[in-house]
């Protein structure tokens, strides 16, 4: 085991490259990653995002953490440790879970995808890389399922948009029209050969994410290979802070924001995600109990009807200015051109239509529960 | 970015253009390159007091909030409601987009704010660290 010190900042094989791209760097959980690029090569915040909506945007997304699970007993170990039905994967399919503490809050979101007959790979956040991972190997002991720490072996760039798929296919062989959302497949791309590609992300957009060998060389060439033959479509290198206002826009959870360790299932209104009708996993008791007892808060979204900008973390009020919630995340929305949040209410307060206040430097700002996802992109 | 030598700066990376009793105030270059998409500028009322080092509004980008520090005291005497529907204009033009103007209580507090050659040398190092 490793011993207890201050850990050092971490970095993505490719974050030389986003400096000498200019990228405005942040910390983020750990990681030196790049916030936004700069207005010369089509960067900010905003640009990135409409990037994203309108043709295709890429991100350095390598901070994401990776386990695979493989043997016999793979598919029994993943359904205990995770809420949705993993027994409904096809290989080569993928499906949005979780991992949940027995009283039936967060340890992490997951992406689960099954490789192959006896082989799942769990894509889960970079603030809970080390907690999940304890998780995952001290909750599936008792199964005959070996359990890998994948997080370093990948540089993970995710290409997203509209024209994600015309940008990936020419760097591949495989017939990407044949993948359809949320599945996965394996091929030749930039000449490396058997690479997973996931039509996967994390933008309520349509796109892929690509898992390439994590050495420096090899991601820079990718990265710069991607970038060329994105061109034509316009392709903008987008940050954490495009990845935020996409994914607000589309209400996908971020975790300490949404969905945390203090926050259930029910409340998070993640439901569909969670197979109750499958007879055990971990929470499921809990979250029998907490269904019956009712649902107390609940995440809706907002929209300021009045100047302002919730953020997370600001309070929300009722008309009369009586605290009754927090935000989750807020932010302008680039592509909706309104200030939207996600906040957490009593279920009395949760109607669309609802008037409520966001606490703003003291003053308490109209805002309106909207319906969700602000954002839901154009079926084809 | 060469910052113009008709005004005053501050660490918190406003400027200050005096015009005999009065000045006109403003956020640098530097403060919108680190902000980012600038939406929202929240600056005080006509009549409003300033005090120099206090907050006296706020401007946002889509990631920040960020405080407005005032770089002298006085009375503001005009603010700049351009802003408050086409806030990118600080992005496009920092130096040139005015938040408020104001009166000067103290005009000896200008001593204390930084010349466009000390601020520049103190934003590199800022930007350095």
């Amino acid at each position: 085991m490793s011993s207890v010190q201050a850990p050092a900042i971490r970095k993505t094989a490719l974050n030389a490259v986003h400096r000498q791209m200019g990228a405005k760097m942040v910390e983020f959980n750990g990681w030196d990653m790049p916030v936004e690029y700069p207005a010369s090569i089509g960067g900010g915040i905003i640009s990135e995002h409409m990037a994203v909506r309108t043709g295709v945007g890429i991100f350095d997304v390598s901070h994401m953490g990776d386990i695979r699970l493989a043997g016999p007993q793979a598919l029994a170990a993943v359904q205990h440790i995770s809420m949705n039905d993993a027994s409904k994967l096809a290989i080569g399919q993928a499906q949005y879970s979780a991992l949940l503490y027995p009283q039936g809050t967060f340890v992490d979101d997951v992406i689960v995808h099954r490789l192959a007959e006896d082989e799942y790979l769990l894509v889960i956040n970079a603030g809970t890389r080390e907690k999940d991972f304890n998780w995952v190997r001290d909750n599936t002991r008792q199964f005959d399922c070996a359990v890998e720490n994948l997080s370093d072996d990948f540089t993970q760039i995710a290409i997203q948009g509209p024209k994600g798929v015309n940008l990936l296919q020419k760097l591949t062989d495989t017939d990407l029209s044949k993948v359809k959302f949320y599945w996965v497949t394996r091929g030749k791309l930039c000449g490396l050969p058997n690479i997973l590609m996931g039509r996967t992300g994390y933008t309520a957009e349509d796109g892929f994410e690509i898992y390439v060998p994590a050495d420096e060389a090899t991601s820079a060439r990718v990265w710069n290979e991607v970038l060329t033959a994105g061109k034509e479509f316009g392709v903008v290198p987008c940050g954490l802070g495009a990845r935020n206002t996409l994914r607000l826009e589309g209400k996908l959870p971020l975790y300490g924001h949404e969905i945390s360790d203090t926050i259930n299932v029910w409340e998070a209104c993640l439901d569909r995600f969670c197979k109750m009708e499958k007879p055990e996993f971990i929470g499921r008791d809990d979250l029998e109990k907490a269904k019956a007892a009712g649902i107390k808060r609940t995440l809706v979204g907002l929209e300021m009807t009045e100047r302002g900008i919730a953020r997370d973390e600001y309070k929300v009020q009722d008309e009369s200015g009586r605290e009754i919630g927090y935000v989750t995340s807020g932010s302008p929305s680039p592509f909706l051109k309104k200030n939207v949040a996600l906040a957490y209410v009593p279920v009395e307060h949760s109607a669309v239509g609802t008037k409520v206040k966001v606490e703003i430097r003291g003053q308490g700002v109209g805002a309106v529960v909207m319906p969700t996802p602000f954002y839901k992109r154009p079926k084809k | 970015m060469p910052y113009p030598t008709d005004r005053k700066y501050t660490k918190e990376h406003e400027w200050l253009q005096v015009h005999g009793n009065t000045a006109t105030v403003g956020i640098t270059d530097y403060a919108q390159e680190s902000l980012g998409d600038i939406v929202f500028v929240e600056t005080p009322k006509v009549g409003a007091e300033l005090t120099a080092g206090k907050t006296f509004g706020t401007v946002e980008s889509v990631k920040a909030v960020s405080d407005l520090f005032a770089p002298a005291s006085g009375t503001v005497t005009e603010v700049n409601a351009d802003l408050a529907t086409s806030p990118e204009k600080v992005n496009k033009d920092a130096h040139g987009s005015w938040m408020v103007k104001m009166t000067l209580k103290n005009p000896g507090e200008l001593n204390a704010l930084l010349s466009a050659a000390d601020y520049e040398k103190f934003v590199a190092e800022e930007a350095g660290h």
